[in-house]
Protein backbone atom coordinates (compact mmCIF):
# COMPACT_ATOMS: atom_id res chain seq x y z
CA UNK A 1 0.00 0.00 0.00
CA UNK A 2 0.81 3.45 -0.19
CA UNK A 3 1.09 6.31 2.54
CA UNK A 4 1.52 9.31 2.50
CA UNK A 5 4.05 9.51 5.36
CA UNK A 6 5.47 13.38 6.11
CA UNK A 7 4.18 14.76 3.31
CA UNK A 8 5.37 12.02 0.82
CA UNK A 9 4.14 9.37 -1.02
CA UNK A 10 5.84 6.01 0.45
CA UNK A 11 5.35 2.74 -0.78
CA UNK A 12 5.07 0.23 2.14
CA UNK A 13 5.34 -3.68 2.12
CA UNK A 14 2.17 -5.68 2.40
CA UNK A 15 3.67 -6.96 6.16
CA UNK A 16 2.92 -3.33 7.48
CA UNK A 17 -0.65 -3.42 8.55
CA UNK A 18 -0.44 -1.08 12.00
CA UNK A 19 1.28 1.73 13.40
CA UNK A 20 4.04 -0.65 15.76
CA UNK A 21 4.64 -2.36 11.62
CA UNK A 22 5.39 0.50 10.14
CA UNK A 23 7.88 1.59 12.64
CA UNK A 24 9.40 -1.56 12.73
CA UNK A 25 9.60 -1.73 8.75
CA UNK A 26 11.94 1.78 8.89
CA UNK A 27 13.48 1.09 12.12
CA UNK A 28 12.36 3.52 14.20
CA UNK A 29 10.96 1.07 16.63
CA UNK A 30 13.20 2.34 19.49
CA UNK A 31 13.32 5.74 18.25
CA UNK A 32 11.95 8.41 20.31
CA UNK A 33 9.06 9.62 18.54
CA UNK A 34 5.28 10.54 17.94
CA UNK A 35 2.86 9.51 14.77
CA UNK A 36 -0.07 11.04 13.90
CA UNK A 37 -2.10 9.35 11.26
CA UNK A 38 -5.20 11.44 9.41
CA UNK A 39 -4.26 14.36 12.32
CA UNK A 40 -5.30 12.06 15.39
CA UNK A 41 -2.37 11.34 17.27
CA UNK A 42 -1.60 7.64 17.82
CA UNK A 43 -0.37 6.56 21.31
CA UNK A 44 1.91 4.23 22.40
CA UNK A 45 -0.22 1.63 23.49
CA UNK A 46 -2.28 1.61 19.93
CA UNK A 47 0.88 1.00 17.67
CA UNK A 48 0.03 -2.71 17.57
CA UNK A 49 -3.47 -2.37 16.99
CA UNK A 50 -3.77 0.82 15.07
CA UNK A 51 -4.22 -0.62 11.69
CA UNK A 52 -3.07 1.15 8.28
CA UNK A 53 -5.24 1.99 5.08
CA UNK A 54 -3.77 2.53 1.89
CA UNK A 55 -3.51 6.40 1.56
CA UNK A 56 -3.67 7.28 5.53
CA UNK A 57 -1.54 10.16 6.23
CA UNK A 58 1.24 9.50 8.57
CA UNK A 59 3.12 12.26 10.20
CA UNK A 60 6.11 10.81 12.05
CA UNK A 61 7.83 13.71 14.28
CA UNK A 62 10.16 14.06 17.05
CA UNK A 63 12.11 16.76 19.46
CA UNK A 64 14.91 18.93 17.33
CA UNK A 65 16.84 21.39 18.70
CA UNK A 66 14.96 24.75 19.07
CA UNK A 67 14.54 27.62 21.77
CA UNK B 1 14.00 27.97 43.88
CA UNK B 2 12.02 29.06 40.65
CA UNK B 3 8.54 27.41 40.45
CA UNK B 4 6.31 26.64 37.38
CA UNK B 5 3.53 24.96 38.15
CA UNK B 6 4.25 21.94 40.19
CA UNK B 7 8.05 21.91 39.42
CA UNK B 8 10.59 23.54 41.37
CA UNK B 9 14.25 24.48 39.64
CA UNK B 10 17.06 25.78 41.52
CA UNK B 11 18.45 27.11 37.91
CA UNK B 12 16.93 30.45 36.59
CA UNK B 13 18.33 30.40 33.45
CA UNK B 14 16.43 27.85 31.05
CA UNK B 15 18.64 27.00 27.61
CA UNK B 16 17.59 26.85 24.04
CA UNK B 17 18.79 23.61 22.03
CA UNK B 18 18.84 24.92 18.71
CA UNK B 19 21.95 26.12 16.20
CA UNK B 20 24.58 24.29 18.23
CA UNK B 21 28.05 24.07 15.87
CA UNK B 22 28.30 20.09 17.21
CA UNK B 23 26.18 17.57 19.56
CA UNK B 24 29.39 17.58 21.79
CA UNK B 25 29.55 21.29 21.60
CA UNK B 26 25.85 21.32 23.17
CA UNK B 27 26.48 18.65 25.50
CA UNK B 28 29.01 20.79 27.27
CA UNK B 29 27.30 23.91 26.85
CA UNK B 30 24.08 22.27 28.36
CA UNK B 31 26.24 21.15 31.50
CA UNK B 32 28.27 24.23 31.90
CA UNK B 33 24.99 26.61 31.90
CA UNK B 34 23.80 24.61 34.92
CA UNK B 35 20.35 24.96 33.31
CA UNK B 36 17.45 22.26 34.55
CA UNK B 37 14.69 23.37 31.54
CA UNK B 38 15.61 22.51 27.89
CA UNK B 39 13.14 24.15 25.18
CA UNK B 40 13.18 21.55 22.21
CA UNK B 41 11.00 22.09 18.48
CA UNK B 42 8.95 19.44 17.48
CA UNK B 43 9.35 18.55 13.61
CA UNK B 44 9.13 15.58 11.05
CA UNK B 45 11.37 12.99 11.28
CA UNK B 46 13.91 12.04 8.22
CA UNK B 47 12.28 8.39 8.43
CA UNK B 48 14.72 7.05 5.89
CA UNK B 49 18.23 7.82 8.16
CA UNK B 50 17.08 6.61 11.99
CA UNK B 51 21.11 6.15 12.36
CA UNK B 52 20.52 10.07 12.75
CA UNK B 53 21.75 11.44 16.16
CA UNK B 54 19.41 13.06 17.89
CA UNK B 55 20.39 15.43 20.93
CA UNK B 56 17.48 14.56 22.93
CA UNK B 57 18.01 10.56 22.92
CA UNK B 58 21.91 11.49 24.67
CA UNK B 59 20.38 13.66 27.24
CA UNK B 60 19.92 12.43 30.99
CA UNK B 61 16.76 12.66 31.21
CA UNK B 62 16.12 12.80 34.81
CA UNK B 63 18.27 15.87 35.10
CA UNK B 64 16.48 18.23 33.14
CA UNK B 65 12.65 19.14 32.28
CA UNK B 66 11.45 19.28 29.00
CA UNK B 67 9.84 22.47 27.79
CA UNK B 68 8.95 22.01 23.74
CA UNK B 69 7.99 25.21 21.75
CA UNK B 70 5.69 25.56 19.26
CA UNK B 71 7.56 27.48 17.01
CA UNK B 72 6.18 27.02 13.41
CA UNK B 73 2.96 27.70 14.42
CA UNK B 74 1.18 30.84 13.08
CA UNK B 75 -2.48 29.93 14.37
CA UNK B 76 -3.79 29.18 18.15
CA UNK B 77 -4.85 25.33 16.47
CA UNK B 78 -1.70 24.80 14.95
CA UNK B 79 0.47 25.40 18.37
CA UNK B 80 -2.37 23.23 20.01
CA UNK B 81 -1.59 20.49 17.54
CA UNK B 82 2.55 20.74 18.14
CA UNK B 83 1.21 20.55 21.72
CA UNK B 84 -0.53 17.61 21.98
CA UNK B 85 2.51 15.98 19.60
CA UNK B 86 4.69 16.69 22.20
CA UNK B 87 2.74 15.68 25.05
CA UNK B 88 2.53 12.50 23.73
CA UNK B 89 6.06 11.48 23.50
CA UNK B 90 4.77 10.87 27.12
CA UNK B 91 8.26 13.04 28.42
CA UNK B 92 6.58 16.44 29.57
CA UNK B 93 3.91 18.17 30.19
CA UNK B 94 5.09 21.98 30.13
CA UNK B 95 4.71 24.04 26.98
CA UNK B 96 6.19 27.33 25.24
CA UNK B 97 3.47 28.72 23.58
CA UNK B 98 5.04 30.44 20.35
CA UNK B 99 2.88 31.80 17.77
CA UNK B 100 4.17 34.24 15.31
CA UNK B 101 2.27 36.50 13.90
CA UNK B 102 5.13 38.42 11.72
CA UNK B 103 8.08 36.53 10.11
CA UNK B 104 10.49 39.43 9.63
CA UNK B 105 10.40 40.30 13.15
CA UNK B 106 9.27 36.65 14.92
CA UNK B 107 7.08 38.69 17.04
CA UNK B 108 4.35 36.73 19.12
CA UNK B 109 0.56 37.10 17.56
CA UNK B 110 -1.26 37.87 20.81
CA UNK B 111 -5.07 37.22 19.95
CA UNK B 112 -3.50 33.76 18.94
CA UNK B 113 -1.50 33.39 21.91
CA UNK B 114 -3.76 33.61 23.56
CA UNK B 115 -6.47 31.38 22.26
CA UNK B 116 -3.78 28.58 22.78
CA UNK B 117 -2.96 29.38 26.15
CA UNK B 118 -6.71 29.10 26.80
CA UNK B 119 -6.84 26.14 24.86
CA UNK B 120 -3.90 24.19 26.49
CA UNK B 121 -4.52 25.21 30.14
CA UNK B 122 -8.35 23.55 29.68
CA UNK B 123 -6.60 20.42 28.40
CA UNK B 124 -4.23 20.25 31.27
CA UNK B 125 -0.60 21.79 30.29
CA UNK B 126 1.84 23.52 31.95
CA UNK B 127 1.59 26.68 29.93
CA UNK B 128 4.07 28.86 29.13
CA UNK B 129 3.96 31.46 26.97
CA UNK B 130 6.23 33.31 24.29
CA UNK B 131 4.98 37.29 24.43
CA UNK B 132 5.69 40.52 23.47
CA UNK B 133 6.60 42.94 26.42
CA UNK B 134 2.74 43.78 26.37
CA UNK B 135 1.51 44.89 30.02
CA UNK B 136 -2.02 44.05 29.66
CA UNK B 137 -1.61 41.15 27.32
CA UNK B 138 0.53 39.69 30.14
CA UNK B 139 -1.95 40.44 32.77
CA UNK B 140 -4.48 38.48 30.72
CA UNK B 141 -2.37 35.55 30.24
CA UNK B 142 -2.29 34.99 34.07
CA UNK B 143 -5.67 35.72 34.68
CA UNK B 144 -6.24 32.88 32.41
CA UNK B 145 -3.72 30.85 34.73
CA UNK B 146 -1.00 30.72 32.52
CA UNK B 147 1.89 29.20 34.92
CA UNK B 148 4.70 31.52 33.77
CA UNK B 149 4.91 34.30 31.38
CA UNK B 150 7.28 34.95 29.23
CA UNK B 151 7.80 38.24 27.35
CA UNK B 152 11.05 39.04 24.88
CA UNK B 153 13.70 41.46 25.65
CA UNK B 154 13.96 42.06 21.58
CA UNK B 155 13.59 40.27 18.52
CA UNK B 156 14.34 36.05 18.56
CA UNK B 157 17.83 35.65 17.81
CA UNK B 158 18.40 39.29 17.38
CA UNK B 159 20.97 39.45 20.57
CA UNK B 160 19.84 43.37 20.80
CA UNK B 161 19.25 42.75 24.47
CA UNK B 162 16.60 44.57 26.55
CA UNK B 163 15.20 47.43 24.91
CA UNK B 164 12.50 48.05 27.00
CA UNK B 165 13.05 47.74 30.75
CA UNK B 166 10.38 49.78 31.87
CA UNK B 167 8.00 47.72 30.24
CA UNK B 168 9.48 44.59 31.26
CA UNK B 169 9.76 45.95 34.81
CA UNK B 170 5.76 46.95 34.75
CA UNK B 171 4.97 43.19 34.07
CA UNK B 172 7.29 42.08 36.61
CA UNK B 173 5.69 43.82 39.64
CA UNK B 174 2.46 43.29 38.22
CA UNK B 175 2.63 39.45 37.91
CA UNK B 176 2.09 37.25 40.49
CA UNK B 177 3.73 34.08 38.22
CA UNK B 178 7.29 33.59 37.71
CA UNK B 179 8.29 36.31 34.74
CA UNK B 180 11.04 34.78 32.46
CA UNK B 181 12.77 36.83 30.09
CA UNK B 182 12.50 35.09 26.26
CA UNK B 183 14.41 35.94 23.70
CA UNK B 184 16.71 38.63 22.26
CA UNK B 185 19.38 38.61 25.05
CA UNK B 186 22.64 38.95 23.51
CA UNK B 187 25.39 39.15 26.64
CA UNK B 188 25.95 38.65 30.33
CA UNK B 189 25.06 42.08 30.70
CA UNK B 190 21.38 41.58 29.21
CA UNK B 191 20.81 38.75 31.28
CA UNK B 192 22.11 39.94 34.18
CA UNK B 193 19.81 43.00 33.64
CA UNK B 194 16.91 40.91 33.52
CA UNK B 195 17.38 39.62 36.37
CA UNK B 196 17.96 42.54 38.31
CA UNK B 197 14.91 44.01 37.35
CA UNK B 198 13.32 41.28 39.17
CA UNK B 199 12.80 38.33 36.39
CA UNK B 200 12.00 35.17 38.08
CA UNK B 201 14.33 33.57 34.75
CA UNK B 202 15.77 34.10 31.43
CA UNK B 203 15.63 31.84 28.33
CA UNK B 204 18.01 32.19 25.57
CA UNK B 205 19.71 29.96 22.69
CA UNK B 206 21.47 31.72 20.25
CA UNK B 207 23.26 34.21 22.72
CA UNK B 208 24.75 30.73 23.81
CA UNK B 209 25.19 28.80 20.95
CA UNK B 210 25.92 31.27 18.35
CA UNK B 211 28.63 32.43 20.18
CA UNK B 212 32.25 31.78 19.27
CA UNK B 213 32.93 29.79 22.42
CA UNK B 214 29.37 28.38 23.48
CA UNK B 215 30.44 26.60 26.74
CA UNK B 216 31.99 29.91 27.90
CA UNK B 217 29.45 31.76 27.34
CA UNK B 218 27.26 28.97 28.86
CA UNK B 219 28.86 29.42 31.65
CA UNK B 220 29.03 33.26 31.28
CA UNK B 221 25.05 33.52 31.52
CA UNK B 222 24.67 30.70 34.53
CA UNK B 223 26.61 33.64 36.37
CA UNK B 224 25.03 36.67 35.23
CA UNK B 225 21.90 35.55 35.84
CA UNK B 226 23.05 34.11 38.86
CA UNK B 227 24.48 37.56 39.56
CA UNK B 228 21.76 39.32 38.21
CA UNK B 229 19.38 37.89 41.07
CA UNK B 230 21.60 37.85 43.93
CA UNK B 231 21.53 41.86 42.98
CA UNK B 232 17.82 42.18 43.03
CA UNK B 233 17.73 40.49 46.11
CA UNK B 234 20.60 42.42 47.47
CA UNK B 235 18.36 46.04 46.33
CA UNK B 236 20.63 48.11 44.42
CA UNK B 237 21.04 51.83 45.71
CA UNK B 238 18.73 54.04 44.11
CA UNK B 239 20.48 56.63 41.48
CA UNK B 240 21.24 60.44 42.32
CA UNK B 241 21.71 63.12 40.59
CA UNK B 242 25.36 64.40 41.88
CA UNK B 243 28.25 62.79 44.03
CA UNK B 244 28.48 61.48 47.96
CA UNK B 245 31.47 60.33 49.06
CA UNK B 246 32.15 57.67 50.18
CA UNK B 247 35.09 58.22 52.69
CA UNK B 248 34.33 60.25 55.75
CA UNK B 249 34.75 63.96 55.36
CA UNK B 250 35.41 64.88 59.17
CA UNK B 251 38.42 63.97 60.86
CA UNK B 252 40.70 65.42 57.55
CA UNK B 253 44.34 65.76 58.78
CA UNK B 254 45.36 68.94 57.62
CA UNK B 255 49.12 70.81 57.16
Amino acid sequence: MTLVINGEAVAVPDEVKTVGDLLAHFRLENKLCIVEVNVRIIQKHEYETKALCDGDRVEIVHFVGGG
Amino acid sequence: MLKIGPYEFSSRLLLGTGKYPSLDVQKEAVEASGAEILTFAVRRMNIFSPEQPNFLEQLDLSKYKLLPNTAGAKTAEEAVRIARLAKASGLCDMIKVEVIGCDKTLLPDPIETLKAAEMLLEEGFIVLPYTSDDVVLAKRLEELGCHAIMPGASPIGSGQGIINPLNLSFIIEQANVPVIVDAGIGGPADAALAMELGADGVLLNTAVSGAADPVKMAKAMKLAVEAGRLGYEAGRIPKKRYASASSPTEGMSVV
